[in-house]
């Protein structure tokens, strides 16, 4: 359609002869697949931003604490995590960071690969191998912390 | 591609280019770096052996490089939380992201006596 006539449409618009109605874009139809009727997409927006207000407490206080605090990275050590892993609250810190650092890093990945990986077999196994690394990384973590044993020799 | 069609977006496209750069690099991080922390379960002595690496000094050439990701992202994903949830968000996203970078020059004057010290006095003696 050319300019002209798409300006000739909009001629004699009024109460007797209303504009075309525009359907939004994606708009849900009975043709909308199910998967794809949930909020998900804006749980996981909402997420990024709340988990990442909350990271960088945990995230900035940890790097203070093992890079600049009590002679930086040189007092590392075995003896040092013993230490630190006596407390209930250490747990918790790095517990709660271990989820939300994970999730987030994931949940951002996914987005990444939707955005570069073109073909549906690369984009389906390409999530695959992120969601097998993430449950996998998730889960020694926590059983790290809570299975640590300081008298382990 | 053909010539003179890339994008070159401004401000707001290269600090979003350096959000998802850094983003990518930390989880990366983050993976090995539960892996070493997990050798604690093995012997004190697999987990000193392994957190030596950390004490090398080109190692903390790349610790000084991910305490760069790590404070760019997080001082930029609040400017992008600000961007969305702040009703002026948008009209001064670009004084934001100067102050992001201003921001983030400090803090990595401060962090670099810290973090890359040891490795300075190892490698230069005394
Ligand atoms: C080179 C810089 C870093 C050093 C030297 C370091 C050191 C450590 C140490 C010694 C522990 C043992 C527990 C403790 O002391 O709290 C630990 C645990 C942990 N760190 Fe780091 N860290 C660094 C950077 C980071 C970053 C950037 C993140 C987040 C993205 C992070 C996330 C974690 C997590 C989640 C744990 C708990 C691991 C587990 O559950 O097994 N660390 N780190
Ligand atoms: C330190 C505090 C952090 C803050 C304030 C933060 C903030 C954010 C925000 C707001 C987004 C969404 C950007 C958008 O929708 O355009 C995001 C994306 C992302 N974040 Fe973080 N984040 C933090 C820590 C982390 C950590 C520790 C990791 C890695 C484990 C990470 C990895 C990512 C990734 C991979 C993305 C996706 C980037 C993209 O889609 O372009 N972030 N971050």
């Amino acid at each position: 359609m050319s300019a002209t006539s798409s300006v000739s449409a909009t001629e004699g618009i009024g109460p007797d002869n209303p504009a075309p109605l525009v359907e939004p874009p994606r708009a849900r139809s009975a043709r909308t697949p199910k998967s794809t009727r949930t909020n998900f997409e804006l749980y996981g927006w909402v997420f990024m931003r709340l988990s990442g207000i909350v990271l960088v407490v945990l995230v900035l206080g940890h790097l203070l604490i093992q890079l600049v605090l009590d002679g930086g990275v040189s007092k590392v050590s075995f003896a040092f995590v013993a230490g630190r892993w006596a407390s209930p609250f250490w747990m918790a810190w790095d517990l709660i960071m271990l989820w939300l650092a994970m999730l987030h890093g994931a949940n951002g990945l996914r987005t990444i690969i939707n955005d570069y990986a073109q073909r549906d077999g690369t984009r389906f196994w390409l999530k695959m191998l992120l969601y097998t690394a993430t449950v996998f990384t998730v889960l020694l973590g926590t059983l790290v912390i809570f299975t640590f044993d300081p008298n382990i020799r | 591609m053909p010539a003179g069609t890339l994008y070159r977006g401004r401000e707001g496209m290269w600090s979003w280019v350096a959000h998802r750069v850094t983003g990518v690099l930390i989880f990366f991080f983050l993976f090995v770096h539960v892996l070493d922390t997990a050798l604690v379960r093995v012997s004190p002595e697999a987990y000193d052996d392994t957190i030596a690496v950390y004490k090398t000094p080109l190692v903390a050439v790349m610790e000084y490089g991910l305490v760069a990701a790590v404070l760019f992202h997080a001082l930029n994903g609040l400017r992008v939380v600000a961007v969305d949830f702040w009703a002026s968000g948008t009209r001064y996203q670009k004084q934001m992201l100067w102050t992001v970078v201003g921001l983030w020059l400090v803090l990595m004057a401060g962090a670099a006596y810290p973090v890359l010290g040891h490795a300075v006095r190892e490698v230069f003696g005394s």
